[in-house]
């Protein structure tokens, strides 16, 4: 237990250095990019308007706004360091060094069971990632010596193992080994270095050639974006697994969509009804007070296994992830009207069924509104999990679908697709408050 | 009968944590119809619970109120109220705002729409009807809080503290304005305020309340009231009498808070 949490404390701690170097590199094209602004800036004349006059601007929060300069640069530099992790064919040279692809060899000195040595050369194809048409190297027939050629064929990134002496005169005998790398002395698990890559010699005496690899990531673990943009257009018009991709999305869309309606459809009612009467508000405080806290995702297993993993169930999920949020949203919406709106209503001759429709309703619109804000975000991320669980459409089982295929494109396909849907249904949500409670804030 | 009967009420009530307070003891007015009256006090004095309990948003534990011989037992369009603020409609115009409460009643549009445009000129809001109430200054609202108290034509308006929160100059207009309905309407107007001056001009007759328990102290008839309809203000506070009534009030008012605060620091 001890030993466990060391552990864990002694990878945060690297944790929090690769994050601060990732910040710093970040943080640093930020400043790059700050200082030509500004240069560029300092040129024009400028527009002198009100906030512009401003001496105390650190700590005035209303004369801080995103500068759209830097939003724009800030995305775009997320892009470039995506392409340079990946060493993207997009950029017009390589800005760190790419992993080796094509021919190189090495040199290796053997000594047999007499103390003699010779010496062998191996050839070292090394093919593009899948590249399956490239050319076999062929061994050559004639060697002089008791050590012959050898070839080896690998893929870019890989390793592989070579047994030298196999082929040589007396490379069976016992005393029979492999003894320098290009003229580099070599023991077992010792690595020496070879053109374009590094030889090890593992314990049984075997060589392992590893062709050069460089910094660049791997597209198995991060694909560059031309590649993610390619399985993006094929995925667009085929779509995975016989499922296209806009319809795993409309699927996910519409789950959220029938479980936020039922949430509304009972949860507003529900509120209002705890903001109106002491019983019914005891009656229901103390399961609103529970349940509020459990996360929906916590909810999955029991769904699934009352519901399955079909549509009933995915849409109970998220009817009650959205309960809780508009409940309480109603709620505070009835206790926020201020009780001289109401005394005003009655005084001018409002029955209660009219209190209820023109002022409590109207006044606690800006509160609803908010909820169903939340709701919503907490519905798209449920209904993302519910599917990476266990389902048959949607975006959520795209991903884990094609993740257990290493599709690592789809993946960030699926993640890109999430993230905006989730903020366009805020968008949408702010843009229709913003019309429909004109009042927020200003009452 | 016709007038505003205040029959001995009293308000007592138990505290949480134990004890009783008598916000009220034992008041009584007796109100004619048409009188402006101004309710004056320290804090605590319980004309806020008398206005309350007037427009029937509490039950007082003794006495009665009566308008026009029935009993009140709770709000009603024909005593309308006047809230100092944070009243009004935000989701409506100002024209839905004042065509509230006919329109609760199921009064045809065409009658509202006729007495929405009257009262918008009363009020000297002819230009903003349309206008939703945040577009309003605090001046404005209030002048829209009058106009939707008068739509009901009720037969007393209350009005809580309604030029409270508003700025100096806007305030002595407003009062020109409350005394212009008054005398234009003919209404018993019901006032709370925490101003002497404001207690002075818009009472015709000045109730001055006294704390622990609250209860009527005093009750002055005043002529300025009168003086202001139609008037400048400012002349009227001139008035000879004017000058000493408020000293006088004031006073009065000082000696109050004065015996609170002495109380609670020997307590």
């Amino acid at each position: 237990m001890a030993q466990e949490l060391i552990d864990v404390l002694v990878t945060t701690f690297w944790m929090v250095l690769g994050i601060a170097g990732i910040f710093i590199i970040f943080l640093g094209v930020s400043g790059l990019v700050y200082l030509v602004w500004n240069f560029l800036n300092s040129k024009k004349d400028q527009m002198r308007g009100y906030g512009s006059l401003k001496t105390v601007t650190f700590g005035d929060e209303s004369s801080v706004t995103a500068n759209r300069v830097a939003s724009v640069s800030g995305v775009v530099t997320v892009f470039l360091i995506w392409m340079v992790a990946t060493g993207s064919s997009l950029l017009p040279f390589n800005v760190l060094p790419v992993p080796f692809v094509g021919d190189t060899q090495f040199e290796y000195t053997a000594t047999n069971a007499a103390g003699d040595t010779d010496k062998a050369t191996v050839k070292v194809r090394v093919n593009r990632f899948g590249d399956t048409t490239a050319e076999k190297l062929v061994a050559p027939e004639t060697s002089d010596g008791f050590a012959k050629d050898d070839v080896v064929m690998v893929q870019e990134r890989r390793a592989k193992l070579l047994r030298a002496q196999n082929n040589d005169d007396g490379g069976k005998e016992k005393g029979y080994r492999v003894t320098a790398i290009d003229g580099q002395a070599i023991d077992r698990n010792q690595t020496v270095e070879i053109a374009n890559g590094t030889v090890l010699m593992t314990g049984a005496g075997s060589l392992q050639v590893r062709p050069y690899t460089g910094p660049t990531m791997e597209a198995l673990y991060l694909p560059p974006p031309e590649q993610v943009w390619t399985r993006f257009l094929q995925l667009n018009a085929e779509g995975y697994q016989g499922v296209g991709l806009w319809e795993n999305v409309m699927w996910s869309l519409i789950r959220v969509v029938l479980g936020f309606f039922l949430g509304c459809l009972f949860g507003i009612p529900l509120g209002f009804a705890m903001g109106l009467n002491s019983w019914l508000r005891g009656w229901f405080d103390p399961i609103v007070e529970f349940m509020r806290p459990v996360p929906p995702l916590a909810l999955i297993p029991l769904v699934i296994i009352w519901f399955g993993i079909g549509e009933q169930g995915k849409v109970s999920l998220l009817f009650l992830a959205a309960l809780w949020i508009m409940i309480i949203g109603a709620r505070a919406g009835v206790s926020g009207v201020n009780i001289s709106k109401v005394h005003a209503a009655y005084s001018l001759g409002a029955t209660k069924p009219q209190l209820l429709s023109r002022v409590i309703l109207p006044n606690s619109l800006p509160e609803i509104f908010t909820a169903a804000r939340v709701a919503m975000g907490v519905c798209w991320g449920t209904v993302v999990a519910a599917e990476l669980v266990a389902a048959e459409k949607g975006a959520g089982k795209m991903i884990i679908a094609a993740s257990k295929f290493q599709l690592t494109d789809i993946v960030i396909i699926g993640i890109i697709i999430i993230g905006v849907i989730g903020f366009g249904i805020d968008v949408l949500m702010r843009i229709a408050e913003n019309k429909l409670v004109p009042w927020k804030g200003r009452g | 009968m016709s007038g505003l009967l205040v029959d001995d009420v009293s308000m007592t009530f138990e505290l949480p944590a134990g004890g009783q307070v008598e916000a009220l003891k034992n008041i009584k007015l007796d109100i004619k119809e048409g009188e402006l009256i101004s309710v004056l006090g320290p804090s605590g004095c319980g004309k806020t619970t008398l206005l309350n309990i007037l427009a029937g948003f509490l039950a007082p534990t003794g006495g009665e109120i009566e308008l026009n011989g029935d009993k009140v037992v709770g709000p009603s369009s024909e005593r309308g109220m006047v809230f100092q603020q944070g009243a009004l409609f935000e989701w409506m115009n100002v024209s839905k705002n004042i065509g509230f409460g006919p329109k609760m009643k199921g009064t045809p549009q065409s009658e509202i729409d006729a007495r929405v445009t009257e009262l918008l000129g009363i009020v000297g809001l002819q230009e903003f009807g349309q206008k939703m109430i945040y577009e309003l200054s605090g001046g404005m609202q209030q002048r829209v809080a009058l106009a939707r108290c008068l739509a009901n034509d009720p037969d007393v308006i209350l009005m809580d503290e309604p030029l409270g929160a508003l700025d100096a100059l806007t305030r002595e207009k407003m009062q020109s304005l409350v005394l212009d309905i008054w005398k234009k309407t003919g209404k018993t107007i019901i006032l709370i305020t925490h101003s002497v001056e404001e207690a002075l001009l818009l009472g015709e007759r000045l109730i001055v309340m006294a704390p622990r328990p609250g209860r009527i102290h005093k009750q002055y008839y005043l002529p300025f009231a009168e003086l202001g309809v139609g008037a400048d203000l400012r002349e009227v506070k001139q008035h000879d009498d004017f000058g000493p009534k408020r000293d006088e009030i004031l006073n009065m008012i000082w000696d109050m808070e004065e015996e609170i605060m002495g109380r609670t620091e020997t307590a």
